[in-house]
């Protein structure tokens, strides 16, 4: 046969060899240079079995529990795994469900709706079918549990606590927001976390770090065993114990004082600035916000025009009235514009005041707490005379006097261990251009210096200025965890350890002590109901007047102090919403209760306690405007 | 006359790649089937084990062809053929449906599927007419001829609904090209491929004519420069047949089943249907890309192990190789085949008849389709036509049929006086 294609035998390798290298080209674009279907493999064949590490526990000063974890169970469901095959492309139910919806105390409609969105989920791969079961019921019908095939209960743990107290600043844990899983790569759908108070701001250590079992799952996420043999998995680690500074009973007592009130408390250990007490009425029962009610009682809360969520004590912007007028004595002392005997004629003008003999000293001033006395004592503060030109003066000493205010911890976020924390109003020159264009001096602004006008602050700010005073001279950031760690390792905040000091010397603070002990202890002192026998309580009131929605409002009530005189163990400030009658009328017994029970142990009065526990003062809050 | 095999001119290289290649085939089907409860090697209720059985068979069968005198295997060719076709028939009057399709016949407990032999037996028939002394590839009454033996098998394939074994049957148009059929024949067939994708890949059909048409003018002009009359009538008839194509593509289309209309959309776009048959090529990428490199190693497939990709130890089961051996073990292996197949085209030059040069490129022809469709389909680059990857997937069939093909090829090789 002669053969003219000869040639072709050659053109056939070469249809072969491409043929192959292209094959072998397209392998090696999906297996080298294309990581995606690597991940979509391991996202399908392996799963990712959470170990959840157990949340710290929280604890008061004395090592007595307040916040817990408390099991509780998700009952879950596989819907095919509860049927059987009976032949005939058919299955069948294998579970008595009449005795299922017994124990878990349900209908058989709600048995069947709840198994209609298990399906609607998936058919092969587990969902919740009851969640957040109490272990109690739970123990009740553990030993029914293997008879009903296609179930299986996942623990999970929830915040309990040892006592309802503490709403505010302990917060409160809830599930992760698609938000909170952007941030934070650490949470996953149906995770918790801290989302206020302590809880949050402590979340990273309060969590600790999940640990995680790599499972082979096929293609009906059917577990077929540990992967690589658990080389993969790693062991949760615990979460860190908070050790608060707080006191529980006293914690306990001030809420029972200011049930049914609104304001706030702030109990602070001056020498430490350690936390002692923090309450914001109306509270709420922090059991509430845990577990399967949480949504229904947080609308609830939230609806609510006394505002229980909102936590006064660091986020309520009050005027501090004439408790501000201790920082302002300070000030003009320390600046050399008025000397310890400086007096004033009670004139009652510009400023109004109540009856009382004309103040002839600082001491005297603070006694009586006279409104003209301290007009007297800001107006020589701010105008010292530097400059001819008075709104110049005015400025001048404006900024001097702004930064005084801020050594005190005023106009400025004290650093304590909560997640929001509001920082008041100290006005300076930049406030008043821009109102009054460059041309406004002291007669604009005189009102600050009784606690009002533009002054404003938290009363956690009240209570420091309160601290500033019982240490003479300094100040250490509040703060409520005093440790962080376990039985073996604990550790602190330096920025808790170090001294504020204000700059003002100890003799002019030992004339604010005597000040502030006349107010509480001598005949014309403005909180004599603040006493309390054998215990040298010192104080100053304020009643500031305020507004809602530009309708006047009866004036709050506060109170200022701190006890023993020497070595002080407790400063306080109590805050009461508009209850008419003044700062010597509600805050100071309800101050002299607390102080009290603190250095005592007991209270000596139980009818005066009892009274000042069931009254409530306070004018009701205006509905919100349409 | 009677021959003895003569051992020393045994081609040892093809059989040690056959071997090598059903070695680690049977690895793999061992792999893709493996769980804790089924590790025994000689478990006969799993696939492995009966693939092992298997393996035994067509060694049997490799060896029994070694002893046969070739001249009775080419004499008896028709005779084959003849069989070959009535088990077809037979399986359309008692077969077995599977996947839509009848192509299986159940003796016992064993289910052979006849398609598989037809395809060496038709060879063996082809060669025996090409190789026939009053045989022209130019002559109209040979191509009658031919179209009857080829005819036959695929028409009655295709009535048992298994569209990819019929295709099998162009891999014959590479012996005939060898033996002078014109390339014509791959240039018009691979215009209607392209032609054909194209005009399901576009939405409107009047771009595809006019750049059809920029094209002809630019052939004419360009490349010709001065057309004459019968270029003109030349470029006509080509776009008016274009044309046409294009047009009745839709009906065309139309003809085909639901799935198969299914497998060439997803070939375009594996998106369309993921659920359905777009799952296969998307779990079998997954599962292929996920090896990377060196692979996860024997038994760690855990996409493969978690019976993600379907059909894997069957027509899929090239997805085990890239996930358990990775880039190294998938390139080794076609470079296996490809030494295989070059290998056959060596032996095919050196016969010295007729019959046996065209049996020679049928046997390589026939593996290379398998090896190339197969293959693409699972890297998803062909449309999922359910064929093996020969002497690999599992399947009794597939292994004999492919082994009797390549044995009768080595014993006829063995016997014939080399032209070097």
């Amino acid at each position: 046969m002669s053969d003219n294609y000869r040639n072709r035998s050659i053109i056939i390798r070469y249809v072969y060899i491409i043929a192959v290298v292209l094959l072998i080209v397209r392998l090696a674009t999906i297996q080298l240079f294309n990581s995606k279907y690597a991940q979509l493999g391991d996202a399908q064949a392996l799963r990712n079995v959470t170990l959840y590490p157990s949340r710290g526990y929280i604890y008061d000063r004395n090592e007595n529990l307040i916040v817990y974890n408390e099991a509780v169970f998700d009952l879950m469901i596989v819907p095919n795994e509860t049927l059987r095959y009976i032949g005939d492309g058919k299955y069948e139910e294998m579970n008595d469900t009449a005795l299922l919806c017994r124990k878990l105390g349900i209908s058989n409609e709600e048995y069947n709706e709840r198994y209609k969105k298990a399906c609607n989920y998936s058919h092969v791969a587990a969902s919740i079918f009851m969640s957040q079961i109490p272990s109690e019921e739970y123990a009740s019908w553990q030993g029914d549990l293997h008879k009903f095939k296609g179930f299986y209960v996942m623990r999970r743990t929830l915040r309990s606590y040892t006592k309802p107290v503490g709403a505010h600043l302990l917060g409160y844990v809830g599930e992760v927001s698609q938000k909170d899983m952007e941030a934070d790569s650490y949470y996953k759908m149906g995770d918790y976390k801290g989302l206020s108070g302590l809880e949050l701001y402590y979340e990273k250590q309060l969590r600790g770090i999940k640990g995680k079992q790599v499972m082979h799952v096929d293609v009906h996420s059917r577990t077929i065993g540990p992967y690589k043999n658990g080389m993969l998995d790693s062991v949760p680690v615990e979460g860190s114990n908070l050790y608060t500074s707080i006191d529980l009973d006293l914690q306990e007592y001030v809420e029972k004082l200011m049930a049914n009130k609104r304001g706030a408390v702030v109990a602070i250990e001056p020498a430490t600035g350690e936390v002692l007490a923090m309450m914001s009425a109306p509270t709420y029962d922090p059991n509430l916000l845990v577990g399967r009610k949480f949504s229904e009682n947080y609308s609830r809360l939230h609806r609510d025009i006394n505002k229980p969520l909102f936590n006064r004590a660091v986020l309520g912007t009050y005027p501090p009235g004439s408790t501000f007028k201790v920082a302002q004595a300070l000030t003009a002392l320390q600046l050399g514009v008025i000397g310890p005997g400086f007096g004033a004629v009670c004139t009652k003008n510009p400023v109004g005041c109540h009856n009382h003999p004309s103040a002839m000293s600082v001491q005297e001033g603070i006694k009586m707490s006279c409104n003209p006395y301290f007009y007297q004592v800001y107006r020589r503060v701010i105008l010292q005379g530097k400059y001819h030109n008075e709104h110049e003066d005015s400025k001048y000493g404006l900024m001097l006097w702004h930064d005084y205010m801020l050594r005190f911890g005023f106009g400025q976020r004290l650093d304590i261990d909560l997640p929001s924390v509001m920082k008041g109003s100290i006005p300076d020159s930049s406030t008043y251009n821009y109102w009054y264009k460059n041309s406004w001096s002291f007669s604009n602004f005189y009102s600050n210096s009784i606690g009002q006008g533009e002054v404003l602050l938290v009363p956690l700010q009240m209570a420091n200025l309160a601290c500033c005073v019982a240490n003479r001279g300094y100040y250490i950031t509040p703060h409520i965890v005093r440790f962080l760690g376990n039985d073996s390792v604990k550790y602190r905040y330096p920025k808790y350890c170090e001294k504020h000091e204000v700059g003002i010397d100890k003799k002019y603070f030992d004339i604010a002590v005597a000040g502030m002990y006349d107010v509480v202890h001598t005949a014309g002192g403005t909180a004599r109901k603040a006493r309390v026998e054998g215990l040298d309580i010192c104080g100053k009131t304020g009643t500031a007047e305020n507004k809602a929605n530009g309708i006047k409002r009866s004036d709050h009530s506060a109170f200022i102090a701190f006890a023993p005189r020497d070595n002080p163990k407790i400063a306080l400030v109590v805050y009461v919403e508009n209850a008419a009658g003044g700062g010597g009328s509600w805050a100071a017994p309800i101050a002299g209760l607390i102080i009290e029970k603190y250095l005592t142990g007991k209270v000596s009065r139980p009818e005066f306690e009892s009274m000042y526990m069931n009254i409530n003062p306070c004018q009701p809050v205006l509905p919100p405007k349409k | 006359m009677r021959t003895t095999v003569e051992y020393k001119k045994i081609d040892y290289t093809t059989i040690v790649l056959y071997a090598a290649i059903v070695i680690f085939g049977w690895v793999n089907i061992y792999a893709a089937c493996y769980n804790e409860s089924h590790s025994a090697v000689f478990d006969f209720g799993v696939q492995h084990g009966r693939q092992l059985i298997w393996v035994f068979i067509a060694a049997f069968f490799a060896l029994f062809i070694m002893f046969i005198e070739p001249r009775h295997i080419s004499n008896l060719s028709y005779l084959i053929y003849g069989i070959a076709v009535f088990l077809l028939v037979l399986t359309l009057a008692v077969g077995k449906a599977t996947n839509g399709g009848l192509s299986w016949i159940e003796v016992g407990s064993v289910k052979i599927q006849p398609s598989e032999f037809s395809k060496f037996a038709t060879a063996l028939a082809l060669a025996k007419l090409v190789s026939g002394h009053d045989f022209d590839i130019k002559k109209k009454r040979s191509w009658w001829f031919i179209a009857l033996l080829i005819g036959l098998p695929v028409g009655l394939i295709f009535l048992q609904h298994d569209v990819g074994s019929a295709l099998v049957f162009l891999a014959f148009l590479i012996p005939f090209y060898r033996f002078g059929l014109t390339p014509l024949v791959f240039t018009v067939g691979i215009a209607a491929v392209v032609l054909f994708i194209l005009s399901i890949a576009v939405t409107t059909k009047f771009w595809l004519i006019f750049a059809l048409l920029v094209l002809i003018v630019l052939y004419l002009f360009v490349w010709i420069g001065r057309p004459t009359l019968k270029h003109y009538i030349y470029a006509l008839v080509v776009f008016v047949g274009c044309t046409a194509f294009v047009i009745s593509v839709d009906y065309m289309f139309g003809l085909l089943e639901e799935h198969q209309q299914n497998r060439v959309l997803v070939m375009l776009d594996p998106a369309h249907d993921p659920r359905g048959v777009g799952y296969n090529v998307t779990q079998s990428k997954i599962a292929i890309g996920s090896g990377g490199f060196s692979g996860k190693g024997f038994l760690r497939g855990t996409l493969t192990k978690a019976n993600f990709v379907p059909e894997q130890e069957t027509d899929f089961i090239f997805c085990t190789v890239g996930e358990e051996w990775g880039f190294v073990g998938g390139a080794l292996l076609l470079l296996a085949y490809l030494w295989l197949l070059y290998r056959l085209v060596t032996m095919a030059e050196r016969q010295a008849s007729v019959f046996g040069k065209f049996y020679g490129y049928s046997v390589s022809a026939i593996l290379f389709f398998h090896l190339v469709v197969n293959i693409g389909m699972v890297l998803g680059w062909m449309p999922v036509i359910g064929i093996p990857l020969p002497f690999f997937s599992y399947g009794g069939s597939s292994l004999l049929a492919f082994t009797v093909l390549l044995f009768i090829f080595i014993r006829q090789d063995a016997s014939s006086t080399s032209l070097f």
